[in-house]
């Protein structure tokens, strides 16, 4: 009897070791697939007619010319887009976000920034997130919702023309497609950084404690 | 060469993949391969898992292509119209855009061309631009969307291709309108027959209430608002109601044959 209690403990123990599950882990990493092919596509795609006074360089780019890069753009979207719902159905359905991103305080994300900024802030429990990750997190995932509806909107402003309309129009729906990639690769830099930073975190992603 | 030698598998001749792969290459792609030096991006693409002889990631990209096109072709509406906007709306100058300058654009004597109408159709007349021109005609303005991400607003005023289809017999039951032009190196473009029938696709004979001008397609052009621009031939000297796919100039070099808006 007691031996069987000590191995429910110990069982107990080692899953609320767990940071990650499994599902967040996989999710994570397909992801980050999908997204490294959609940006590499999408700036060869950009080359086409660029936005600004700049292109990005082939050494960067995916496809080779823009004929190849959309058959990479639009194979690769379906790898984001079934990902994407199945992370933001098992999100809600297991309520991890309603756990690990809420409450979002201004007050709270004020003091964990001032933290941050003076090397303050601990990473000691990885299950729980300060403000600044929740703000970070909890944003990066509407920044990936606009990314898709601006990018359908892109694709189809003739069949989906109520939600080109919604981002102004398709010209200004190219311009929102292209800030939420910038928006999208300004937070890979902080978050790779971080987690080469708090190498735990990576360790936490990849084997799940 | 140093970023490319590290990209690339031990034990497979580095020579050989990259010239395996410059093959598989369309030709304009291949063009550009060469003047940009071999970029991580063309390599990616065209080698993939090739290597491994089970996999080819360009086989892969095409067959997601295809199936592409069948999503695309179930998310058109018929009924949908493409938005229309004021004549203050059009982009001035409208852009010229192909393949070539437009000092190279085919230069058609109207009197002497003609409109070849051929496959599933009752009458497989030739149409003289005369004939045509007294066929009614309506106006559109709306968003021209070039696969490069351009978009400018144009006026073009022709027939409706489903009104002409009706008037010669087409069998409407075809899968496709296949157009050629008189490009020197042939452009020609299927067009899949719901969007043929759509309301405002159009046999195009004049821009912004001109007869429509060299540089936009004289004498016709197709206008199908509903598909991106390359999929919008000018200078076209044929059609043919088919339910063969016989390609494109585009399409064979792998923008996706659907390419609706």
């Amino acid at each position: 009897m007691s031996s069987l209690a000590a191995s429910d403990e110990r069982t107990a123990l080692t899953t609320a070791k767990v940071i990650q599950p499994a599902w967040v882990r996989i999710v994570h990493w397909v992801n980050a697939v999908a997204m490294i092919l959609m940006i590499m596509s999408g700036w060869q795609i950009y080359n086409a007619s660029p936005l600004f006074d700049f292109r990005f360089s082939s050494s960067i780019t995916l496809g080779g010319w823009l004929g190849g890069a959309l058959l990479w753009h639009f194979a690769a979207m379906w790898l984001l887009m079934v990902n994407g719902l199945v992370y933001l159905t098992l999100g809600f359905a297991t309520g991890r976000f309603r756990k690990k991103l809420l409450p979002i305080t201004p007050a709270g994300v004020i003091s964990d920034t001032k933290a941050a900024l003076t090397g303050k802030l601990s990473h000691e429990d990885l299950t729980r997130y300060n403000y600044v990750q929740k703000l970070l997190y909890a944003g990066i995932i509407v920044v990936g919702v606009l990314i898709v509806l601006s990018g359908l909107s892109i694709w189809k402003p003739v069949q989906l023309q109520w939600l080109t309309a919604l981002f102004g129009g398709y010209d200004v729906a190219r311009y929102a497609h292209f800030i939420c990639m910038a928006a999208i690769c300004a937070f890979l830099v902080v978050h790779v950084a971080l987690a080469l930073l708090v190498p735990k975190s990576l360790r936490a992603m990849i084997i799940g404690h | 060469m140093g970023r490319l030698r590290s990209l690339l598998i031990p034990g497979v001749d580095k020579q050989l993949l990259v010239r395996d792969a410059v093959k598989a290459m369309p030709d304009l792609a291949r063009r550009r391969f060469i003047a940009s030096g071999a970029s991580f991006g063309a390599l990616t693409l065209l080698t993939g898992c090739d290597v491994s002889d089970s996999f080819s990631a360009e086989d892969m990209l095409k067959k997601i292509s295809k199936f592409n096109d069948g999503v695309q072709a179930l998310i058109f509406n018929p009924n949908a119209l493409a938005p229309t906007f004021p004549e203050s709306a059009i982009t001035k100058p409208f852009p010229f855009n192909a393949y070539y300058a437009v000092e190279d654009a085919p230069e058609i004597n109207g009197k002497d061309w003609k409109f070849e109408v051929r496959g599933l159709v009752d009458n497989k007349k030739s149409w003289t631009l005369e004939e045509l021109y007294k066929l009614p005609q309506v106006k559109q303005v709306t968003r021209h969307i070039c696969v490069e991400g351009w978009s400018a607003i144009g006026s073009w005023t022709g027939t409706p291709l489903r009104d002409f289809l009706k008037l010669v017999g087409a069998d409407t039951r075809a899968k496709y309108c296949w157009f050629q032009c008189a490009d020197s190196e042939g452009y020609n473009s299927p067009l899949d027959m719901r969007t043929a029938l759509h309301p405002q696709t159009q046999m195009t004979f004049k821009f912004g209430d001109e007869i429509l001008p060299r540089a936009y397609g004289f004498p016709m052009k197709i206008r199908v608002p509903t598909k991106l621009g390359f999929k919008n031939p000018k200078y076209v000297i044929s059609m043919e109601v088919t339910n063969d796919y016989k390609g494109g100039y585009w399409e064979d070099q792998g923008y996706n044959s659907f390419s609706g808006s």
